[in-house]
C-alpha cells in the first residue's frame, strides 16, 4: 500500500526539470522528506502528483492505480497539495478558509459534519480562537497554520506539504509536525513534506528523498542520505551530523572552502 | 485504494461532532451566516425603497400614493399620471436598478477573477472601446450592424464593446498569460480606444462633437421597455450561473495554486467569468453610456458589509450598484428642478462621500 513515482520526465518549455525521476514504495502511514536545494524541482513534483501538471513521460500511482486513470475530482480528493506559503488578502474568515478546503470536496455543500471537523482541526492546531478573525489580520506564521488546517481538513490520501514550517516559531514548527505524523499514522495516508531544515526533517521524515539535477540522487533513511556525502554535492556545503541523546540527528551545515 | 477515511472515527483525531458545543466556532459561524442572510435582505429592502422614491420624484408634483396607484392599478389616475409613471419615470428607475446590479456584479466578478480589488468590468478598455463604437456612429455614421437605423450608436457601441472582451477572451487561452500581463492587454486596449476616440473628437462638428460628450456621460433617458427586458434577462441568466459557482469563485481569493489544489478548474472558471462579464459590461455601456464608478464600488460596499463569501458577497455587490445608481438617478432629478443632469456625472458625486464614509466607518484591511 504505498505511492510510486515511475520514470517521470517533465520540464517547462524546452527547459528539462526531470529527467526520468523514480522512487517506489512510499509508504502509507510514513512521511518522506523531499529535500535538494532551490530550483530543483519539488514543488513541481509535487504538482505533478497532485495532478496540476501533466508529466511528458512516466507514472504516479497509488495502491497500484495509475492516479492519471481518476476522474479529475476524485483526484483531488485522493491528493492534497498545500503550496508554499503566500499571503491570502480575501475578506474571509478563518473559519470561512478552513471550511472551503472541506466543501470544496463536496461540491461546495456544507453539512453539519464539515463544521465539526473544521472547529476539530482549528482546535488541534490551537488556532481555534483565531476562527472568527479576519484572515488579513494574521501574521504570516498564523496563515500558514490556517493553510495547514486546510490541508488536514480535506482529509486526503496523499498528502504534499511545500515548506509546511517555513514562516512558524521554534515551538509552532515541532507541533504542526508533530500533527503530521499523527495524522499520517492514524489516517494511514502518504505524507511528502518539502523542507530546507534537514534537522527538522530528519526528526519526523521516516524517509529521505534528496533531488539534484533532474533524479534523486538519494534515497534511503534520513540517516543513509545525511551519511553517504550526496548532501554535500547537491547543496555545495560541508555538513556535521551528530545524534544528540534524543536520538535526534542535528545537522550542522558549513561554506566549503573554494 | 479508494478508502474513504471520515475523520471523526480516526483514532487520535481528537473531538467529533458531539463535541460541537453550544459556544463553538462551527455554531458561531453559523450565527455570521444568519446575520449575513439578513444583511443581503436588508440590502434588498433599502433598494426598493429607493426605487419607489426614484418613481415618485420628478417634475409633475404627483403624491406618492398617486405613484403607487398607477403602478399597482393603471388607469385609475388618469392617463396623464398612467403616461407619466408608466413611460417616463418606471422604465428609467427600473434601468438604473438593473443597470446599477449589472455593473455590480460585473465589478464583483471582475475583481473576483483578477484578484485585483482595484478592478473594474471598464479598467480593461471595454468602456473605452464602446464610447469608440458610438462616436464612430455619431462622428462618421459609420455602423458595424447593418440596418441598425436608430440603434447605430447603441449597436456600434455593444459590438465594440463586445469585441474588445473577445480579445481579451481569446488572449486569456494562450498559454502563459498571467493575470499581469493580461491587465496590461487591457489597459492597453483602454488608451488604444480613447486615442481612436479622441481622432473622431478632433475631426467632429460642434454638433457631433456635443453629441458624443453627452453621450459618454451616461443618461437613462434613453431606457425602454425592450432595453429593461434584455437587462433583465441577462441577469437572470447571469446571476444563477455565478452564486452556482460561488464556492468556486470564493476560493479563487486564495490564488491559483491553492484553488486549483481543491480541484478547482482555474482557467475554464476564469473564462466563463470573464464571458458573463463582458456580456452585462457590453450591454449596460451600450444602453447607458459610460457609469464606470459603479463597477468598483458595489463590491468594495458588499466586502465591507459581508465579505468576500460570494453567496452574500455577489447579491449585496448587485443590490449595492443598484441602490447607488437609482439614488443617483432621484437626484439628477431633484438637484435642479426641470432639469436632469447625466447620470454619471452625478453617480460620482454622490458615490464618493457615501463610500468614503463607509470607508472611515469601518476599518479593516481588506484592501
Amino acid at each position: 500500500m504505498s505511492l510510486a513515482i515511475n520514470d517521470i520526465h517533465f520540464g517547462y518549455g524546452k527547459v528539462p526539470l526531470f529527467r526520468g525521476l523514480g522512487a517506489t514504495g512510499l509508504r502509507r502511514g510514513t512521511i518522506t522528506a523531499v529535500v535538494g536545494p532551490n530550483g530543483v524541482g519539488k514543488s513541481s513534483l509535487f504538482r505533478l502528483i497532485a495532478g496540476l501538471r501533466l508529466p511528458r513521460r512516466g507514472s504516479l500511482s497509488l495502491d497500484g492505480t495509475d492516479l492519471a486513470t481518476l476522474p479529475q475530482r476524485r483526484r483531488h480528493e485522493t491528493v492534497f497539495f498545500l503550496s508554499q506559503h503566500v499571503a491570502i488578502r480575501a475578506a474571509l474568515t478563518v473559519f470561512d478558509l478552513v471550511l472551503l478546503a472541506r466543501k470544496s470536496g463536496r461540491g461546495g455543500r456544507t453539512t453539519p459534519d464539515d463544521l465539526a471537523r473544521v472547529e476539530t482541526i482549528l482546535c488541534e492546531l490551537g488556532i481555534d480562537h483565531l476562527s472568527d478573525r479576519h484572515v488579513t489580520d494574521l501574521s504570516g506564521g498564523q496563515q500558514q497554520l490556517v493553510a495547514t488546517a486546510q490541508a488536514f481538513v480535506r482529509e486526503p490520501q496523499v498528502l504534499l506539504l511545500d515548506e509546511p514550517t517555513s514562516a512558524l516559531d521554534l515551538r509552532r514548527q515541532l507541533e504542526v509536525m508533530e500533527l503530521v505524523r499523527k495524522v499520517t499514522i492514524a489516517r494511514n495516508i502518504v505524507t511528502l513534506v518539502a523542507l530546507h531544515d534537514l534537522s527538522l526533517a530528519s526528526r519526523f521524515a521516516d524517509r529521505f528523498l534528496l533531488l539534484d539535477s533532474g533524479v534523486i540522487v538519494a534515497d534511503g533513511s534520513p540517516h543513509e542520505v545525511l551519511d553517504g556525502g550526496a548532501i554535500e554535492d547537491a547543496y555545495g556545503v560541508g555538513i556535521h551530523v551528530e545524534r544528540a541523546t534524543t536520538g535526534t540527528l542535528m545537522v550542522d551545515a558549513y561554506l566549503r572552502a573554494s | 485504494m479508494a478508502r474513504v477515511l471520515t475523520g471523526s472515527r480516526q483514532p487520535g483525531m481528537g473531538l467529533s461532532m458531539a463535541d460541537l458545543t453550544m459556544d463553538g466556532a462551527g455554531i458561531r459561524y453559523r450565527r455570521r451566516a444568519a446575520r449575513k442572510v439578513a444583511i443581503v435582505a436588508g440590502a434588498l429592502a433599502v433598494l426598493l425603497a429607493a426605487l419607489i422614491t426614484d418613481v415618485a420624484v420628478g417634475p409633475g408634483n404627483f403624491s406618492l400614493l398617486q405613484v403607487l396607484s398607477a403602478i399597482v392599478d393603471p388607469g385609475s389616475q388618469g392617463p396623464k399620471v398612467d403616461v407619466i409613471v408608466w413611460n417616463v419615470r418606471l422604465p428609467v428607475a427600473v434601468m438604473a436598478v438593473l443597470v446599477g446590479a449589472m455593473l455590480g456584479v460585473a465589478g464583483a466578478q471582475m475583481q473576483t477573477i483578477l484578484n485585483n480589488p482595484l478592478a473594474d468590468p471598464f479598467t480593461l478598455g471595454i468602456s473605452s472601446a464602446a464610447s469608440f463604437g458610438a462616436a464612430l456612429a455619431i462622428g462618421t455614421g459609420i455602423g458595424l450592424v447593418p440596418f441598425a437605423g436608430a440603434f447605430l450608436v447603441t449597436a456600434n457601441a455593444f459590438v465594440f464593446a463586445l469585441a474588445t472582451s473577445i480579445i481579451l477572451f481569446l488572449f486569456t487561452r494562450m498559454r502563459g498569460v498571467t493575470i499581469e500581463t493580461f491587465i496590461l492587454v487591457g489597459i492597453a486596449l483602454f488608451f488604444t480606444f480613447n486615442a481612436l476616440l479622441a481622432f473622431i473628437q478632433y475631426q467632429a462638428s460642434e454638433t457631433q462633437l456635443q453629441q458624443i460628450i453627452f453621450w459618454m456621460m451616461g443618461s437613462l433617458a434613453r431606457a425602454t421597455w425592450t432595453k429593461i427586458a434584455v437587462c433583465a434577462g441577462l441577469l437572470a441568466v447571469i446571476v444563477p450561473i455565478c452564486m452556482r459557482r460561488s464556492w468556486m469563485l470564493t476560493a479563487l481569493t486564495m490564488g491559483d495554486d491553492r484553488a486549483a489544489s481543491l480541484g478547482i478548474p482555474v482557467a475554464r472558471l476564469r473564462l466563463e467569468m470573464l464571458a458573463c462579464i463582458s456580456l452585462l459590461a457590453s450591454t449596460a455601456v451600450a444602453f447607458v453610456g459610460t457609469i464606470g464608478f459603479i463597477g468598483l464600488v458595489g463590491p468594495h460596499i458588499a466586502r465591507l458589509l459581508v465579505g468576500e463569501d460570494q453567496r452574500y458577497f455577489l447579491p449585496v455587490s448587485a443590490a449595492s450598484g443598484a441602490v447607488i445608481l437609482s439614488v443617483a438617478s432621484t437626484l439628477s432629478k431633484a438637484i435642479t428642478p426641470g432639469i436632469i443632469y447625466p447620470i454619471g456625472i452625478i453617480t460620482a458625486l454622490v458615490g464618493v462621500p457615501f463610500f468614503l464614509s463607509l470607508v472611515m466607518s469601518v476599518r479593516r484591511e481588506n484592501w
